[in-house]
């Protein structure tokens, strides 16, 4: 290396800053950003609440639980609605629990690891990226249509299967987890007594996952009381002067009522659909707050 | 002692537990389950099926409802129309089927979504793994689980009574409705996914890089943004995807704050017409079967679940190509 290199090198070192201040003012900028993020969503969840708790808690009163849709906001309610929702739960309730927990009681414990089971797994993932509104149009189209003798048209049993379909995947994950994190020991356990799978799952695994399944069950159905895309495809209407009273009648179910109202032009009705929002929020607190429950019981006792 | 004991009655080692029924019992399980996890397969053979055949159907009927000025239109010249065609009325007495009138609304909403989600979420997702203690962690990720868990109708009620007006004071060329607020909110509506996700990607990038970042004197922005970023890569990528692919699907709020306004064009402050808000449109109006109307509907339907199926696959193959493995 020549003198004359060396001194370029130490000119071009030179030239080199560390700019320490600088950087750090960047840094200071970025973590500023960073919370002002966090913020945001924050308050905008604060804004979202206080905007409806100040719209509909005057309106939110026994007459309102208690009245029917009517054409005159003061004298319209929610009880049509909020039953509807009940027996609509009920059903999807009936129908996505057994079939989501027998579903990942089949994929966890029994199957082995065939063509069979990864279909149904890539399967699963595919189903929960499928946008509500298309669960609607098929169940606009088999269960409303196609099984119509069956389920009597735009039914609650109709409602409630097609929203069992969506929460599907949900449900079936939710429960897989729930059965993988019984310790395998267990198992080993009742093998050695002489069991045979089944009652293994049925004696053992199964009651020691049940607060994980539950909780996943519970944030499944709270996931689908709010759902409005696939009732609103499948046909229920909000104008509906009665509560169901068997599996064939027509329903109207919270968000539904609440979508109605929205839409209209007129400002006492923007009211009342604040207070339904109210009441639907209420009932989701409620089912978070039993599964947030459980799942505290489920760590405990691990 | 009244119980009888089998054993007494048979000679020594000759007993054998009878297992038949049980056997019996759980074979029967298997298959009720095995079919209980078939009915996912059934679910999606249904929503193809079902969205292929009244597709067809309307493909089938386009040429009729398009040559009733006299002239001949041929099934090509009847899909060349739907892709292209520059205005969506089917439900006027002249009708038109532009499915590009509904995809630009819906590409516009989703694209405003997405300037609100990406910086929001992905901010939020560095804050939580880098910044936030683990005391202020512990609050703050249950408030993004709420966000995540308000129903859709509520963010719809949301933007078209209190974010509409709140733009309207101080950008008056903004309309009652508007895809700007259905934007901005349903950018909100999918912060929570995209932090959570870009947060667990985040997360996995393991210390030991960070420590090497800062060993060669990088500060904490430089470490984040030019080492834990990168790696984190493919995480947030897919996490963006997914959030776009919610986008699009998504329902209620553009139904309610976008309008029901089929134009074409890319003015944020005017009423449009998304595919979903067309889908809630027809049924709601009870579209009865057979009439093109109907059939639309699937048409619409099948379009959007290409798009999203097509973003769903690419987010898998982004992940599954560009995930960084560390031991």
């Amino acid at each position: 290396m020549t003198a004359q290199e060396i001194q370029a090198k130490e000119a071009t070192a030179g030239k080199f800053k560390q700019d320490l201040s600088g950087r750090y003012n960047l840094d200071k900028i970025f973590a500023a950003a960073a919370w002002t993020a966090t913020v945001v969503s924050v308050v905008v969840l604060a804004w979202l609440l206080l905007t409806i708790l100040m719209d509909g808690l005057e309106t939110l009163n026994f007459n309102f639980l208690n009245s029917f849709p009517s054409r005159k906001a003061e004298e319209a309610g929610i009880r049509a609605a909020f039953f509807g929702t009940l027996w609509v739960m009920m059903t999807v309730a009936a129908v996505s629990f057994p079939i989501g927990v027998g579903a990942a009681i089949y994929l966890e414990e029994f199957a082995s690891d065939n063509w069979f089971t990864r279909l149904v797994e890539i399967n699963i993932g595919n189903l929960a990226g499928v946008p509500s509104i298309i669960y609607g149009l098929l169940g606009l189209a088999v269960f409303v249509r196609v099984l119509e003798p069956l389920t009597g048209g735009r039914s609650v049993l109709s409602g409630g299967l097609t929203l069992a379909l969506l929460i599907l995947p949900v449900i079936i994950v939710a429960t897989r987890e729930a059965l993988r994190a019984v310790p395998n020991s267990m198992r080993l356990a009742g093998f050695a007594l002489g069991a045979n799978k089944w009652q293994v799952v049925w004696h053992h695994v199964l009651p020691s996952a049940m607060p994980g399944v539950l909780t996943g069950v519970i944030l499944a159905l709270s996931r689908a009381i709010g759902e409005t895309a696939p009732l609103l495809a499948i046909g229920a209407v909000a104008f509906i002067r009665s509560t169901p009273d068997s599996l064939q009648s027509a329903f109207t179910a919270m968000p539904i009522q609440i979508y109605n109202w929205v839409g209209r032009p007129q400002e006492e009705f923007h009211h009342i659909a604040a207070s339904g929002i109210i009441v639907l929020m209420v009932m989701l607190l409620l089912m978070n707050t039993i599964a947030i429950y459980f799942r505290n019981r489920f760590q405990q006792t691990r | 002692m009244t119980a009888e004991i089998p054993i007494d009655n048979i000679a020594p080692g000759t007993w054998r537990p009878n297992r038949d029924r049980a056997q019996m019992i759980q074979l029967i399980i298997k298959i009720i389950c095995g079919a209980f996890a078939a009915i996912s397969i059934f679910t999606t053979i249904g929503i193809i099926g079902t969205l292929i055949f009244e597709a067809f159907a309307f493909f089938g009927d386009l040429p009729r409802e398009l040559s009733q000025d006299g002239d001949n239109v041929s099934y090509v010249q009847g899909v060349i129309h739907f892709l292209t065609a520059g205005r969506w009325t089917p439900l006027f007495a002249s009708k038109q089927f532009g499915i590009f009138v509904l995809i630009s609304a819906t590409l516009m909403i989703t694209f405003i979504s997405i300037l609100v989600a990406l910086p929001l979420g992905l901010l939020a997702a560095v804050c939580l793994s880098e910044y936030a203690s683990p005391k202020v962690r512990r609050i703050l990720k249950p408030v993004l689980e709420i966000l995540a868990g308000v129903p859709t109708v509520v963010y719809g009620y949301f933007a078209l009574l209190t974010v509409t007006p709140f733009l309207q004071s101080f950008l008056p060329p903004v309309e009652g409705f508007n895809s700007l607020s259905a934007g901005i909110v349903l950018g909100i509506m999918i912060t929570p996914m995209v932090a959570s996700l870009s947060e667990d990607a985040i997360y996995s990038v393991p210390q030991s890089l960070r420590d090497g970042s800062y060993a060669l004197g990088a500060t904490r922005r430089e470490t984040v943004w030019s080492v834990v970023l990168p790696a984190a890569l493919s995480g947030i990528v897919s996490s963006l995807i997914l959030a776009t692919s919610r986008s699009v699907g998504e329902t209620m709020i553009v139904t309610l704050a976008a309008g029901s306004n089929p134009t074409l064009g890319f003015n944020p402050f005017v009423p449009v017409m998304t595919m979903t808000a067309y889908i809630v449109q027809v049924t709601k109006g009870d579209a009865p079967h057979g009439t093109i109307a109907y059939e639309t509907l699937y048409a619409v339907g099948i379009t959007l679940f290409l798009i999203t199926l097509a973003l769903n696959v690419f987010s898998f193959w982004f992940v599954r190509r560009f995930r960084q493995k560390y031991e």
